[in-house]
């Protein structure tokens, strides 16, 4: 007799009840979605880019399209050069930055610092590229290295500062207490015992921030440019894997469509190694503490 | 018996922690406060300088087209003329396409990865995700160019315009390289943020939400819709809008799928242009100085309005967790 749907019957319970079910079911296929693409993508990587790697990969220079052989040696060496160029542009800055924030700012300052750093991560990669172009390439009247590398490096400064931040916050107030009572003088308390008892969070902090810009291509192609011979100069323009890559893949000659998927799954290596690297030294930060 | 000194010292209050200041320490002290407060500060001036010089970059194209810029489709480097609608049009459709795509399945994926996945398998599937963030654009270029235009192209296109072709949305000629593939590229590029953010605000939603409800003999996608969701909205909102932030600047892999044809047109199979890929194509091969400019010009608004997305995504997700830190990147 019961018909209004509001009433608990055993045909609106098991009717809810199937409900639930098929939400849960579908929640399970998304979250499938979610991860296919990864292995989609290193599948592929793998596929077609382990039967184009050989020695001569990663010791020659590219060759013109038709000819055998060919490598890329120079754009590997360039991105290693470019990434450590970042660092020496990114590092010390997002460090002391971080510094700042984590044992001197107040409250407010920092706040509004988060925010201009939160922002910064934020502005597209592209943009960088055109910025460090009107700074470094248009006064000197060449793409070079170092513009690539400052782009890069810029890029780096927000991700460095907020992990440098997050890790000087967990050394213990004692430490520092500790030693200014012994009469060390601030900075020196800073450098010496917070920076270094951090010191491997701050390590792993500059590597997610690597790993993180290794890939980077739009803010070197205005600024780096890219190169087919060896770089001996960094005022000139330099080879990157990125670079590589991108101009291989919109070519029309399937040799260089192998040689891309053999430069992205090198890429896709180096980037994974930094990954790995993170993993182990944050593991082992776990552990000591 | 206590010597004077030490009786000084301990009369003093804890609060007053430096009775000795050393001497010395004090320069070195505040060099070094000051260096690292002038790195901090550098984040500002950063924002600044990149403002600055993308507006002194484009200050003749702004002159000379003045506001009409934004709203004239004509991109013309043989007459000198450009306008940036053609690039407006398809940056947004196609992260609006790709928040269409991502926001759903991220959103789906963070609440079973929080209310339902057995402990063991959330690392894994996390571990996953983060993988996927660290993919670069490039990659995701060159697999779309070679393994999903192909596979759109030559099926899920045709299906569409099969069964979906009266809308004038899937009419017209597949050519592979189009709007939809960048807008399905750039959704699998920040399904990672939108999963990873999702998933720390349905976090944060107190358990006593989700116990009250299932004490009322609700069911578990009741207790979703009615305790969980309902609470985390606003939350789960800014993680699409700090998404979109993240689509809008997308260059590489769009570069390489979209096509890049500066025009405006209804169907999802057509080609487009993004604001961020035509700089990246034309930049080094402008010719004219109003041309640069008019790149430039480009970068202005496509920053401007990335900021602008960014900035309102931070606010809802500061507003969401109170002064809970959530970490961005």
């Amino acid at each position: 007799m019961a018909t209004s749907p509001y009433l608990p019957t055993e045909k609106f319970a098991r009717w809810r009840k199937f409900k639930s079910s098929a939400v849960t079911a579908v929640l399970v296929v998304c979250a499938l979605a979610v991860i296919a693409p990864l292995f989609l993508v290193i599948y592929f990587l793998l596929v077609h880019g382990s039967s184009s790697i050989d020695w001569n990969f990663f010791t020659q220079l590219p060759k013109p399209t038709g000819e055998n052989g060919g490598g890329m040696a120079n754009a590997i060496v360039g991105t290693m050069a470019l990434l450590a160029m970042a660092s020496i542009v990114g590092v010390p800055l997002g460090v002391l930055g971080g510094i700042y924030l984590a044992e001197y700012g107040s409250d407010r300052a920092n706040d509004w610092l988060r925010f201009a750093a939160d922002v910064l991560n934020g502005v597209p990669s592209i943009v960088w590229g055109m910025v460090v172009y009107l700074i470094l390439v248009v006064p000197f009247k060449t793409f070079s290295a170092y513009a690539g590398g400052v782009a890069l490096g810029l890029m780096m400064v927000p991700l460095v500062m907020r992990t440098t931040e997050e890790v000087l916050i967990l050394v213990p107030q004692s430490y520092r207490e500790a030693a200014l009572a012994l009469g060390v003088a601030r900075w020196k308390v800073i450098m010496v015992i917070v920076v270094r008892t951090a010191l491997k969070g701050i390590a792993t902090g500059v590597i997610v921030a690597l790993a993180r810009i290794a890939g980077e291509t739009a803010p070197l192609l205005f600024t780096a440019l890219g190169n087919n011979f060896w770089n001996h100069n960094l005022k000139e323009p330099i080879a990157a894997l990125p670079l590589q890559i991108f101009a291989y893949a919109i070519s029309p000659y399937d040799d260089w469509h192998r040689q891309a998927w053999a430069g992205a799954l090198v890429l896709m290596g180096l980037i994974l190694a930094l990954n790995i690297t993170v993993r182990v030294l944050s593991r082992d930060r776990k552990h000591n503490h | 018996m206590l010597t004077p000194a030490t009786h000084v010292l301990m009369s003093q209050t804890p609060s007053s922690p430096d009775p000795l200041p050393a001497p010395s320490s004090k320069g070195p002290d505040l060099a070094f406060k000051w260096v690292a407060a002038f790195a901090a500060g550098m984040i500002v001036l950063l924002i600044v300088l990149v403002g600055w010089q993308l507006y002194a970059g484009s200050r003749m194209a702004i002159s000379q087209f003045g506001p009409s810029f934004l709203w004239s489709s004509q991109w013309d480097p043989v007459q000198d003329k450009y306008g940036a609608l053609p690039f407006i049009f398809g940056t947004l459709v196609s992260s609006l396409l790709a928040l269409l795509i991502a926001v759903p399945l991220g959103v789906a994926t963070a609440v079973f990865l929080t209310e339902l996945a057995p402990i063991k398998l959330r690392q894994p599937i996390v571990m996953a995700i983060e993988m996927l963030a660290a993919v670069p654009s490039v990659i995701f270029g060159l697999w779309g160019i070679f393994v999903l235009i192909p596979w759109l192209r030559d099926y899920l296109f045709v299906w569409l315009k099969h069964y979906f072709g009266f809308l004038p949305l899937f009419q017209g000629p597949i050519y592979g390289v189009s709007m939809l593939a960048a807008g399905i590229v750039v959704a699998i590029m920040i399904l990672p943020i939108i999963t990873s953010i999702s998933r720390e605000i349905l976090r944060s939603v107190p358990n006593l939400q989700r116990e009250a409800a299932y004490a009322l003999g609700a069911t578990r996608w009741e207790v979703l819709k009615i305790a969980v969701l309902n609470y985390a909205r606003r939350g789960l909102f800014g993680a699409a809008v700090l998404g979109l932030g993240r689509a809008l600047g997308e260059t590489m892999a769009v570069t390489m799928v979209i096509g890049n044809r500066p025009q405006i047109s209804a169907s999802l199979f057509a080609p487009g242009y993004t604001l961020a890929s035509v700089i990246a194509n034309e930049f080094t091969e402008a010719t004219s100085d109003l041309y640069l400019n008019s790149l430039f010009e480009l970068g202005l608004v496509l920053m401007g309005v990335a900021i602008l997305v960014n900035i309102a995504a931070q606010i809802m997700l500061k507003s969401m967790t109170g002064s809970g830190p959530i970490k961005v990147n």
